[in-house]
């Protein structure tokens, strides 16, 4: 057991637990910091979120008020509302522009890594950057529709960003904008990995390009499509630098999402309680899509020691 | 292989894929056309136009002359803040992630898959969660609005990523290699220096890219713990589109725009194929 010291008789043998000592804490200090952190922030949280704190954390019990209170706003109410709309519009379009880039991308086309790196840009600047650029772009006065009057055609009309109604749809188009070469990638691994010999095999049987994705080559992508759509949820439940950048949540509270109803009420109007149950709402609908897809992600792999 | 032919079909995949690819540039062309025409220029026609005159006076100002809240020093002093963040958080969270993703897959210890587990819950728990704890936690210990307490829930929180990423490549090691080492009376740290950190450049560019890009371009813990002076660049930006909202300033701003993106942008044009490993690395959970 004590190799090492043996070898060197020179130097007295410290005892083993001073000897381990300093990898014992190179193991354990970091990994207990994040674990410890993970675990007591989160509980901290949660019990925050049945306390009538409001500026400073204070003990006490007030049952689920916090939780009906947040429910019961209009804040909230609009965001929920907006998070369903914005999360299932970007997944869904994303998604599909990731799958159409991939698909073409995937024709043998010259200059694939150029334009595989335009598609993935965007993933590399903030999206406090992207949100910027958008709300120049989208914004009448100043970029599309001005450009277009400005070309002569006075008539024309792409005022989302001011409309209530459709702003909501301004965040979805700066989201697809930016991460869309995400899925592109996912799905491009995913066409590579199909296996070669049954392309082959059905273009001996004399399968045409369109029947061979309809039939083989897209339904061997679902499970890529799975987790595509869930890290996509993921990235959508906790969106704020976005939309605070591109509409800060305007016009009015009609772009509001959850991530900015906690920070509202946490820092400006000191609602701790409500905050924290805010934020305990955002974990519970982030669950939602994560526990089901842990345990698909379970069966697939039972299935697969299995087989 | 296939002939190169031109039917149209090809000439039509082309023609979408080209579409796009001008779309996706586009926000890029935009901004930087406008950080080289003069706030003047940009007022009178839209955001969308070939500068007539080259302002390159735009990115002077944007670096140190324009005003953000009552200062003005420009973007200068929030890229340095966002530098003194980023890099020793970068490395911090590297160096440990490298050597806990070591401990986990090839040292193995009593409760390494539990603690494992744990802290890649990590990469699922939403920063909302975490917002009013990190306040407290800075407030005693007295480093709330100080750059040194966003290193502190960088290198924490980076963790999760960077011991993840390194013990899915550590894993590929043979056991033997390890086992032969211990028997030689190699420790632990001998171990990881002569061994471990050879076979890792790879995964340890993927780790430093991601955390770079990750932590730059942070901003809601950025825009929470710090203010004034000691924000990084994500939350100047945000304050300097609201300082300047009643007289803008597009030219100069997109300026800023693009210094503060540089950084990031560079990173992945000069290490474009790790980032992409990182991205994919990180959906493979």
């Amino acid at each position: 057991m004590t190799n090492a010291a043996a070898m060197k008789p020179d130097r007295p043998a410290l005892p083993e637990w001073v000897r381990r000592l300093p990898e014992c804490l190179m193991i354990w200090v970091p990994l207990l910091l994040s674990a410890a952190h993970l675990v007591s922030f989160s509980l901290w949280t949660i019990w925050i979120s049945f306390t009538p704190s409001t500026l400073v954390p204070v003990t006490g019990w007030v049952g689920l008020r916090n939780y009906t209170a947040v429910a019961a706003s209009r804040n909230w109410q609009i965001a929920f509302d907006n998070l369903l709309l914005f999360g299932s519009a970007f997944v869904l379009l994303s998604a599909a522009t990731g799958l159409i880039l991939a698909i073409l991308l995937d024709q043998r086309i010259r200059g694939e890594n150029v334009l595989r790196s335009v598609f993935l840009y965007p993933l590399a600047v903030s999206f406090v950057v992207t949100g910027t650029v958008w709300s120049w772009l989208l914004n009448p006065g100043l970029g599309i529709q001005k450009l277009v009057h400005d070309l002569g055609w006075t008539s024309f009309k792409f005022d989302w960003l001011i409309d209530r109604d459709m702003a909501i749809w301004t965040i979805v188009i700066a989201a697809i904008w930016q991460s869309s070469g995400f899925a592109m990638a996912l799905f491009l691994a995913g066409l590579r990995s199909v296996d070669a010999d049954i392309i082959k095999a059905a273009q001996i049987d004399g399968a045409g390009p369109i029947r061979m994705y309809r039939r083989i080559i897209l339904p061997s992508l679902w499970p890529i499509t799975i987790t595509v759509v869930v890290i996509q949820l993921q990235f959508a439940i906790s969106t704020f630098d976005l939309v605070r950048a591109l509409t800060n949540g305007g016009p009015g509270i009609a772009t509001q999402l959850p991530a900015l109803v906690v920070y509202d009420l946490m820092f400006q109007r000191s609602l701790l309680g409500r905050g924290a149950a805010a934020a305990v709402l955002m974990l519970l609908i982030l669950l939602a899509v994560l526990l089901p897809y842990a345990a698909w992600r379970y069966l697939q792999r039972r299935r697969a020691s299995h087989a | 292989m296939r002939e190169r032919t031109f039917a149209p079909s090809r000439v039509l995949i082309y023609l979408i894929v080209l579409l796009i690819a001008a779309a996706w540039l586009a926000p890029l062309a935009v901004v930087v056309l406008n950080s080289l025409r003069t706030n003047e220029e940009i007022a009178q026609a839209s955001m969308i136009g070939w500068p007539k005159q080259w302002a390159w006076g735009n990115y002077a100002a944007a670096w140190s002359g324009f005003c953000v809240a009552e200062t003005c020093a420009g973007i200068r002093p929030y890229m340095l803040n966002s530098a003194l963040v980023t890099i020793p958080a970068m490395v911090f969270s590297t160096l440990l992630g490298a050597v806990a993703g070591y401990a986990v897959s090839l040292w193995r210890f009593r409760g390494d898959t539990w603690i494992y587990a744990i802290v890649t819950l990590g990469l699922f728990l939403p920063q909302q969660m975490r917002l009013l704890p990190w306040t407290i936690v800075l407030r005693d210990i007295g480093l709330i609005n100080t750059l040194a307490g966003l290193v502190l829930i960088h290198t924490i929180q980076g963790l999760s990523f960077t011991t993840l990423f390194c013990r899915n490549y550590y894993v590929a090691i043979p056991h033997e290699l390890i086992r032969a080492a211990r028997i030689d009376g190699a420790g632990f740290f001998r171990i990881f220096w002569r061994i471990i950190l050879p076979l890792s450049p790879p995964i340890l560019i993927v780790t430093v890219i991601w955390q770079f890009t990750h932590i730059w371009n942070e901003f809601l813990y950025g825009v929470t713990f710090t203010s004034g002076q000691q924000q990084p660049v994500t939350a100047a930006l945000i304050a300097l589109s609201a300082a300047v909202a009643d007289i803008p300033q597009h030219g100069v701003q997109s300026a800023a725009v693009i210094i503060a993106a540089l950084p990031t942008l560079l990173i992945y044009v000069l290490g474009g194929r790790y980032f992409v490993r990182g991205l994919t690395a990180g959906a493979v959970k």
